[in-house]
């Protein structure tokens, strides 16, 4: 049995490593410059063109490092929320984190920008944690109060809605030049991030992610309810603020930099689990990551190419993706329960 | 062997400031199972929340081993103390031996990865409890029975000194529950690890556990050995039984009794009557029953449904006296019910009581 798993389980990221290679590759080659790998090859070590390198450098690769970056973000943080709530369909869109974000973002940058300040990449994220947390606050004051999960998703899905009005009513009044870039974020794009941004994302998103996998454990424990992980010795308190934080930083650290990213945080860990067979932590979250680097790489891909020259938002590809397998994750829930 | 190894002190336990049940003071030795009882709502279970720490005890100390259990770490209580709730498992994607793996946690590394030892228990944990044919069962999959011996395996695998169950045999068929208290009562026996549990069915607390707990009216009412809590009318009295009556000896209930004046007379012993007795009372039918010896199987049964119950001393023949007695009622009734297939010296007076009868027939 364990062989068996082990096996399954070894397939399974092998295929994901690949797939985030090939994708990851694709992303750099693909656009509306093509490029062969022999010049994407060159951009690194220095033989192809000026030109070419310009683009892998400074444009495809933080794009292309950012979706793998961000979309892993995305995945862990979806999946330590449904280990909170205990909920396959609770993750950061729909619990209206990720608009929670959005808002103090759009509403610092509307704030700063007309004192000619530009925010640098921490205070965007410091912005988009607030947030987040303010969201988070908000759901955690009414799941003590909801006798459902699927009240608590509502709930959600209303703050969401709350947040996005009040983003729109404040991108109302803000100034012209502003609101086409702020347009632009507010319907999720990994365009327009730099190697800079890179760098803090990678520092946030890493550091979040490993302190979730050190989490593993207790995360184990608690899939069997609180009681009896309290039995186990899990200290809960504790706990589940490490949770909470590290579900927020890593939804806010995506929001900042790319705005509301949709589904992904539910479909991904759903799509692992599934493939996996298990929804253990110390496997689900490495392979999370993977998952959702994937994930945002294809859809990246597709946003960019389906209707070239004209890029489309990120979110309404992964919507398209990631909503019907949202919707799988609720029917399955419901069969297995049932039986 | 009687090594005191959890106890309770002046202890007060409930929800907030409610005083749930207050001054409780017990002792459970190693190898010991102590089982509380006690009618609805007494709170039974909120007695075990405060043993295992899940719910903070209002005041006074619970040790174990000598130590109070607010002042151990959360890992070395769980390393003493392992639980089997009522609760529902609803997690996903686990097979059950995820499940009894989870109980290795305190024993496990920062990552919990479990050791080849760790598996070797999980694995004898499920051997014992005999669901090792379910490892591969998604958790969700399972009856209620498996998932409860599940658990049950899970709370072994944690290796624990004093284990606490919260009504462990409430969805288990009769011989599921026969075997999960024998699995307690050998885990007892050969491990020496004592078992606090709540129990709804009281013949099976009765031959199971070597302690009994009473819990009534926010405090412990009575705590001692089976045979002293199973007694005269004492569970009658803790239930305030009103709605049937209980005997004691087999730790059952009979329903309530049909009274008025007897219709039918129903000649009984040696435990042939019980099934008469029981008929009429479910026909609703008032009738009599005699005669009866007070050792015999059919006494607790007669003494709780017939309305009119004449009886013999133990060990005595059947009187005279206690014939004419039974034939006064008897030729009030309208019918008479003779169970017993034969008659032998000491209940001989019913043979002569069913002679009478028949010459009285005939006669009219």
């Amino acid at each position: 049995m364990s062989r068996k798993r082990a096996i399954r389980w070894t397939i399974c990221f092998a295929a994901l490593a690949l797939l985030a290679v090939v994708f990851f590759i694709l992303e750099l080659a693909v656009g509306s410059a093509k490029l062969s790998l022999n010049d994407v090859a060159g951009a690194f070590t220095g033989s192809s063109d000026r030109s070419a390198r310009t683009i892998v450098r400074d444009i495809r690769l933080p794009r292309a490092l950012a979706a793998v970056l961000l979309g892993g973000a995305l995945s862990v943080s979806g999946f330590l929320l449904q280990s909170f709530f205990n909920n396959p369909i609770a993750g950061p869109y729909v619990l209206g984190i990720s608009s929670g974000a959005k808002l103090t973002v759009a509403l610092s940058m509307m704030f700063t920008m007309k004192y000619g300040i530009l925010l640098n990449s921490a205070e965007m994220v410091g912005a988009a944690f607030v947030g987040s947390m303010l969201s988070m606050g908000a759901i955690l004051l009414l799941s003590g109060r909801v006798k459902n999960m699927a009240q608590l998703i509502i709930a959600g899905v209303m703050i969401g809605y709350i947040c996005s009005a009040l983003t729109e009513l404040a991108v109302t009044f803000a100034d012209d030049a502003n609101i086409v870039n702020l347009h632009n974020w507010s319907m999720g794009s990994f365009s327009g991030i730099n190697m800079n941004n890179v760098k803090t994302i990678a520092v946030i998103v890493l550091a979040a992610v490993s302190a979730a996998f050190m989490l593993s454990k207790p995360m184990s424990a608690y899939q069997l309810g609180e009681s009896y992980a309290k039995n186990m010795g899990v200290n809960i308190k504790l706990f589940r603020t490490a949770l909470i934080l590290l579900s927020s930083i890593l939804s806010a650290c995506v929001t900042a930099f790319a705005g509301p990213v949709s589904f992904v945080g539910i479909a991904v860990p759903h799509l692992v689990k599934t493939a996996f067979g298990t929804a253990k932590p110390i496997v689900i979250i490495p392979a999370s990551f993977i998952g959702g680097a994937v994930f945002c790489l294809v859809c990246d891909l597709i946003a960019r190419m389906l209707f070239a020259p004209v890029e489309l938002s990120i979110s309404t590809i992964t919507a398209v993706f990631g909503a019907p397998v949202v919707i799988m994750a609720m029917l399955s829930r419901r069969k297995e329960v049932s039986e | 062997m009687s090594s005191v190894i959890l106890s309770s002190e002046e202890l007060s336990v409930g929800y907030g400031k409610k005083v749930v049940v207050s001054g409780l003071a017990f002792e459970i030795s190693r190898g010991e199972i102590l089982t509380i009882i006690g009618p609805n709502g007494a709170g039974k279970s909120t007695i075990l929340k405060s043993i295992a720490a899940q719910l903070p005890v209002i005041s006074g100390r619970v040790s174990i081993a000598g130590n109070d259990i607010t002042e151990m770490s959360p890992n070395d209580l769980a390393q003493k103390l392992s639980v089997c709730l009522t609760e529902r498992i609803t997690a996903e994607k686990m097979t059950c031996e995820d499940v009894v793996s989870t109980g290795r946690y305190p024993y496990t590394g920062r990552l919990g990865i479990l050791s080849s030892g760790d598996k070797d228990i999980v694995r004898e944990a499920m051997e014992l409890t005999g669901v090792s044919y379910l490892a591969d069962t998604d958790i969700r999959c399972i009856s209620d029975g498996q998932r409860q011996t599940i658990m049950l395996a899970r709370a072994i695998a944690q290796q624990p000194e004093v284990l606490i169950l919260d009504e462990p045999t409430s969805f288990l068929d009769i011989n599921n529950k026969l075997r999960l208290l024998s699995i307690l009562r050998e885990l007892a026996r050969n491990r020496n690890i004592a078992v606090v549990q709540t129990l709804h069915e009281l013949d099976l607390a009765q031959r199971f556990s070597d302690k009994i707990l009473c819990i009534k009216d926010n405090k412990a009412d009575r705590l001692g050995t089976p045979e002293e809590i199973f007694s005269g009318d004492y569970i009658s009295e803790l239930y305030s039984i009103a709605n049937g009556s209980f005997l004691s000896e087999f730790g059952t209930a009979e329903a309530l009794k049909v009274t008025g004046e007897p219709q039918v007379f129903v000649i009984g012993g040696g435990g042939s009557g019980i099934d008469t007795y029981r008929r009429l009372q479910r026909q609703g039918i008032p009738f009599a029953a005699g005669v009866i010896h007070e050792n015999d199987l059919d006494y607790p049964v007669a003494r709780s449904l017939a309305a009119e119950l004449v009886t013999e001393k133990a060990f005595e023949p059947v009187s005279e006296e206690s014939v004419q007695r039974a034939l006064a009622i008897m030729k009030k009734c309208d019918e008479v019910i003779c169970c017993p297939d034969s008659f032998g010296t000491m209940n001989a007076g019913n043979k002569r009581l069913f002679e009478a009868y028949k010459s009285l027939i005939k006669s009219k």
